[in-house]
């Protein structure tokens, strides 16, 4: 049997074989294997899934110019990547596992972060989210892909949990990761994992065709939902920007994992509209004409231009969900500006659950050092 | 008591966290079906169940990355890598996330792993098969490096490093796996020294030998060889690198005036340059001569034939010892 490599797209300019439920124009279209998994989604939910990626984006502008003023050390933008976030976010249950990448803020807020800790880590105040187990959610994972490996631990864990003496449960680990992940060695061992323990895991992997200035043809030179199938893992490549395609996708994953036919990976195409982090200039690297041609497929758009179209959108609603993300904006500027950092002494805290000699040393020495500031240090 | 070999008490520890603890995993290349390489694991797949004693697929940091996932879900795994120099593709799990966590977290992410990686030389392997990467895990905050160099050690050390709350890489040398000693394995674990004491081996006056793992054996031919020549060497095994227990060395310094740290690593900001350091801030006043380091060559490990150059022997710590006595050595104007 001879294999043989398949057609490369180009995944700069050809969105290539994604499945698509709703055009960048707003019409509602039938995908034959996604129609299973989104037919009767009520309006109602499009609302909130329209609310979730209005909000989405609120929050990384106000995260953008809040770094711009000099109150955050850095921001991941994730602008024109809300559909893949919070169409797959919202097809969770509360006990499910997430394990995200740095750009996921979408998914911290579908599942519940505060505002104090959307901003804490990039303010430089903490290194993570806070407690995990509050929301079922890790907080940003820097390393790139390391997390995919937590996530299917996480279920190998899921399977066992009876050992714990626990209940069994259907719970699933989610993880989401870039294109430039899927070049990581930890991303293919995940997916070794996954499929030799049939795990119930999904992988959500979000392709925004860049990796900071490194294009998605660097990585790849098959679509990148190829790659799943050879591990044994089935997968879905869908329209990252159509967020319907996403819960629905997300959906059919999380069947599959929860009934005992192991993980499932979902490759989604979309687009970074804004830089790496702001401390990148992607203007060294990018056509603006690639841009303004992903600008004409804006997720948040198409929903809006439906639901305008169907009426479940009038002026009142429309209005009212603006409000809301500015209130949250609001509160994000008044969490950041209100924030004060902890106690110096603090940084020894936590290194180690139990007591440990040498750093208990340090910790009494560094004390004593700052005891010598008439002034007190902050 | 029973006379066990280490490998066998390293088995009977493993056997008891399974037994004990229904949260313990034993995860690795070849754990199951074969035992592992070594044998340490023998009979507890049988024992336990494919569930508990888990053989992964051929990935160094995905076993460790998956650990993290099941320490994220509540069990403790026991992560075996099968040689030293293949813990490399594991660093970055080891270091960016299972030292991290708890720490990144702020406690609330808790990472009781155990890495167990069967280390050193001395046994004729490959490359790659013998090294000593101790050093660079004791850099890194928030992990809890250990060395056991007996079995009654690796029966207990190993209990408690399950036990632990925070992760432990644990390195047992190669060379003393099928070396029997005394252990009583029905003694209660919390009446074991705790894992992070050294011990004084053997009691001495004239100078203290400060070392770990398998080198404690050579420590102590020296010693006895001293002995034969009317000098009297104190013996200390570490035990636990990350934590160093500096009132167990500083104590025996104080009293001897004069210290020797041999490892089989190479010595550059080794585990040995550390030592040094801390004895020299402690016990300045109390030193009668430099501290003196015996370690492995600054050299990749080398072939097999050769690696007895490389290996600190007996001969090499006694020649340090005159250095330190101030005594003719190989580097005194008289032995030229």
């Amino acid at each position: 049997m001879t294999y043989l490599p398949s057609t490369t797209t180009d995944p700069d300019t050809d969105m290539g074989p994604v499945a698509q439920v709703i055009t960048p124009d707003g019409e509602r279209i039938v995908d034959p294997t996604l129609e299973p998994w989104v037919d009767g989604i009520s309006d109602d939910l499009l609302v909130d899934l329209y609310r979730d990626m209005v909000r989405t984006r609120r929050l990384d502008g106000e995260g953008v110019a809040l770094q711009r003023q000099g109150q955050l050390g850095l921001w991941a933008p994730c602008e024109g990547q809300e559909a893949v976030q919070v169409g797959t976010a919202r097809a969770l249950r509360a006990a499910d596992f997430v394990f995200p990448s740095y750009r996921e803020s979408g998914v911290q807020l579908v599942r519940g972060a505060t505002p104090t800790e959307l901003i804490q880590v990039w303010r430089g105040e903490e290194q993570s989210m806070g407690d995990p187990f509050i929301r079922r959610t890790a907080g940003p994972q820097i390393i790139i892909g390391a997390q995919t490996l937590h996530a299917v631990g996480y279920a190998m864990g899921i399977q066992r949990a009876e050992a714990l003496g626990e209940a069994p449960s259907d719970d699933v680990a989610v993880t989401y990761f870039g294109d430039g992940a899927s070049s990581q060695g930890d991303v293919h061992e995940a997916m070794v994992f996954a499929a030799s323990f049939g795990a119930p895991v999904v992988f959500v992997c979000s392709n925004n065709q860049w990796a900071i200035s490194e294009p998605v043809r660097v990585q790849s030179r098959t679509p990148l939902a190829a790659r799943a199938p050879a591990f044994g893992i089935p997968s879905l490549r869908v329209d990252g920007n159509d967020v319907l395609a996403c819960y629905g996708a997300m959906r059919w994953a999380l069947e599959r994992a929860r009934s005992g036919s192991g993980p499932a990976y979902i490759e989604a195409v979309t687009y970074r509209m804004g830089p790496h982090t702001t401390a990148d200039d992607p203007t060294r690297y990018r056509d603006p004409a690639e841009l303004s041609r992903w600008r004409g497929r804006d997720p948040i758009a198409r929903v809006h231009a439906l639901l305008r179209a169907s009426g479940a959108l009038n002026d009142q609603r429309e209005a009212d969900i603006a409000a809301d993300a500015d209130t949250l904006a609001a509160e994000v500027r008044a969490a950041c500006l209100s924030y004060r950092t902890r106690d110096p002494l603090t940084v020894f805290d936590e290194v180690y659950a139990e007591p440990h000699a040498g750093l208990e040393a340090q910790r009494k020495a560094h004390s004593a050092y700052l005891d010598g500031f008439e002034e007190g240090v902050s | 008591m029973t006379a066990l070999t280490m490998a066998k008490a390293l088995n009977a520890a493993l056997g008891r966290a399974l037994a004990d603890d229904p949260s313990v995993l034993i995860m690795g290349e070849d754990v199951g079906t074969l035992g592992g390489v070594f044998r340490i694991t023998d009979g507890l797949l049988g024992a336990h169940g494919a569930s508990r004693v888990i053989d992964t697929p051929l990935a160094e940091s995905g076993i460790v990355g998956t650990a993290v996932g099941l320490a994220y879900r509540g069990f403790r795994p026991v992560v075996e890598i099968q040689f030293d120099g293949f813990v490399y593709p594991a660093f970055d799990q080891i270091v960016c996330q299972v030292a991290k966590l708890h720490y990144r977290t702020r406690g609330a992410v808790r990472m009781p792993l155990t890495v167990r990686i069967p280390w050193a030389g001395g046994v004729g392997a490959a490359e790659h098969h013998s090294e000593s990467p101790e050093a660079y895990f004791v850099h890194t905050s928030g992990l809890r490096v250990v060395a056991v160099s007996n079995p009654s050690d690796a029966y207990f050390m190993l209990r408690q490093a399950i036990a632990c709350d925070d992760p432990v890489v644990f390195f047992e040398p190669k060379r003393l796996y099928h070396v029997k000693g005394e252990v009583d394995l029905d003694a209660a674990l919390a009446d074991a020294p705790p894992m992070g004491l050294a011990r004084v081996v053997r009691a001495g006056s004239d100078a203290t030998v400060v070392t770990y793992g398998a080198q404690v054996t050579t420590a102590l031919e020296a010693a006895e060889a001293a002995a034969d020549d009317g000098v009297s060497l104190e013996v200390i095994d570490l035990r636990s690198l990350s934590p160093v227990d500096y009132d167990t060395v500083a104590a025996s310094v104080r009293r001897t005036g004069r210290v020797v740290i041999t490892h089989e690593a190479p010595g550059e900001a080794g585990v040995g340059a550390e030592v040094a350091a801390g004895i020299t801030e402690r016990c300045f006043h109390h030193l009668e001569a430099p501290p003196l380091r015996v370690t492995g060559h600054d050299i990749p490990y080398p072939p097999a034939k050769l690696e007895r150059h490389h290996l600190p022997d007996l001969d090499r710590i006694l020649d340090a010892v005159d250095r330190v006595l101030e005594r003719p050595h190989s580097l005194s104007e008289a032995a030229q």
